[in-house]
């Protein structure tokens, strides 16, 4: 894997409406070069072991940004950008087969599906970061996401992988559903 | 005035390990603070601003330690620096001019090196506006290999009562310098521009 940067944000949000608030996300991303960028090829597995490498090292990343306990992290999400020399599946090769596990290594859980986004794009275009909870995907609360950009990324043959994580769902909740609290965790869904 | 009203803070950190050509024997980072504050004068004409300057002294500090901290916590690894505001709409360019000498002076006072003048740059703009913040060596503004710049912004920010301000730190040259002129090395630190 040929990475040419890596960017990290957090932001910490402090008010809502005028209603004190304590919230935190933090967004890993790399810029990686696409080994598949120009040609089409049947075989992706090489963007595949970048997804499992990118689990791990934009998992930890992001987690050192937010600079607390793995315990205390209670969304994720990760998302690829696909510079125009490539094709829509090679996001689908790095989200799905193999980022998640040693994301959740990293971690130390995750029951639920990570939820991912992806998308062609130029240098500068905005990725939508979806979040969820990490142990129970119908958490209402911490339905949400976390919106970056990189200037100059991707380019043509360069791909952009995000991770996201947050410590809390949205400043005020309040449309009902199922509360962080009363997530069972187990079956990764309630 | 009392003490600037935060809604959200932000740090960003870029590693650069190349642009196409070698990768060097140090990455290249780059970091940025940015905090979205209330602004006090928005909606209304005020003569007489002044005041706030003082008041941003503390954020600006605190601003300049999160970057650097951000870096490894280690000052003498900054090369460069730059400010930036960003006004939301119900403001004045005049209001982002405010920052020029708290945010300045909290990034020098916490860099040895920095005889040189932080250079900035402001606009007014809504939520999701893109500030380009020039970065120059923080010891004389002539070293061209340092000039550079980071592009900061925030989704939700500002919206039209706020103010967006900004600080940002480089550890040395763009990673692929080759244009000449005068090299970090030759810097004399004397008058802030050689």
């Amino acid at each position: 894997m040929k990475i040419r940067k890596i960017t990290t944000q957090v932001e910490h949000t402090k008010t809502e409406m005028g209603r004190p608030v304590d919230t935190s996300k933090a967004i890993a991303m790399a810029v990686i070069e696409n080994p598949y960028a120009g040609v089409y090829s049947d075989d992706l597995s090489d963007l595949i072991d970048i997804g499992e490498t990118l689990g791990d090292l934009l998992g930890r990343a992001a987690l050192d940004a937010l600079n607390c306990d793995a315990q205390a992290v209670q969304s994720y999400g990760k998302s690829a950008l696909i510079g125009e020399d490539g094709e829509l599946e090679h996001a689908a090769a790095i989200l799905h087969p193999a980022l998640g596990a040693p994301l959740r290594t990293v971690l130390g859980g995750g029951a639920a599906l990570v939820p991912s986004s992806k998308a062609m794009g130029a240098p500068g275009t905005v990725i939508d970061v979806p979040l969820g909870h990490i142990n129970a995907a119908y958490v209402r609360s911490h339905f949400d996401g976390m919106r970056a950009q990189i200037n100059d990324a991707p380019r043509a043959g360069e791909i952009v992988v995000a991770v996201a994580l947050s410590t809390t769902g949205r400043p005020n909740p309040r449309v009902g559903g199922l509360t962080h609290p009363d997530a069972i965790g187990t079956d990764g869904l309630r | 005035m009392p003490e600037p009203e935060i809604r959200k803070s932000a740090v960003i950190v870029e590693t650069i390990y190349h642009e196409g050509g070698p990768v060097g024997a140090a990455p290249q980072r780059k970091a940025a603070c940015l905090t979205v504050i209330k602004n006090p004068f928005a909606g209304k004409y005020h003569e007489d601003i002044q005041g706030f300057m003082k008041d941003l002294e503390p954020l600006g500090k605190d601003m300049a330690q999160q970057i650097i901290d951000a870096l490894g916590g280690d000052a003498s690894v900054v090369k460069g620096y730059g400010k930036g505001a960003i006004v939301g709409a119900n403001g004045e360019i005049e209001h982002g001019a405010l920052w020029h000498v708290p945010g300045g002076y909290a990034m020098r006072d916490k860099i040895a090196q920095s005889m040189a003048i932080v250079p900035s740059t402001k606009k007014l703009g809504a939520p999701g506006a893109r500030l380009d913040v020039p970065v120059t060596h923080t010891n004389a503004s002539y070293v061209r290999s340092h000039f550079d710049a980071m592009e900061v912004g925030l989704s939700d920010a500002p919206k039209a009562d706020e103010i967006l301000l900004a600080l940002v730190m480089t550890t040395g040259p763009r990673i692929h310098e080759r244009v000449g002129g005068l090299a970090a090395e030759d810097v004399k630190g004397e008058d802030g521009l050689r």
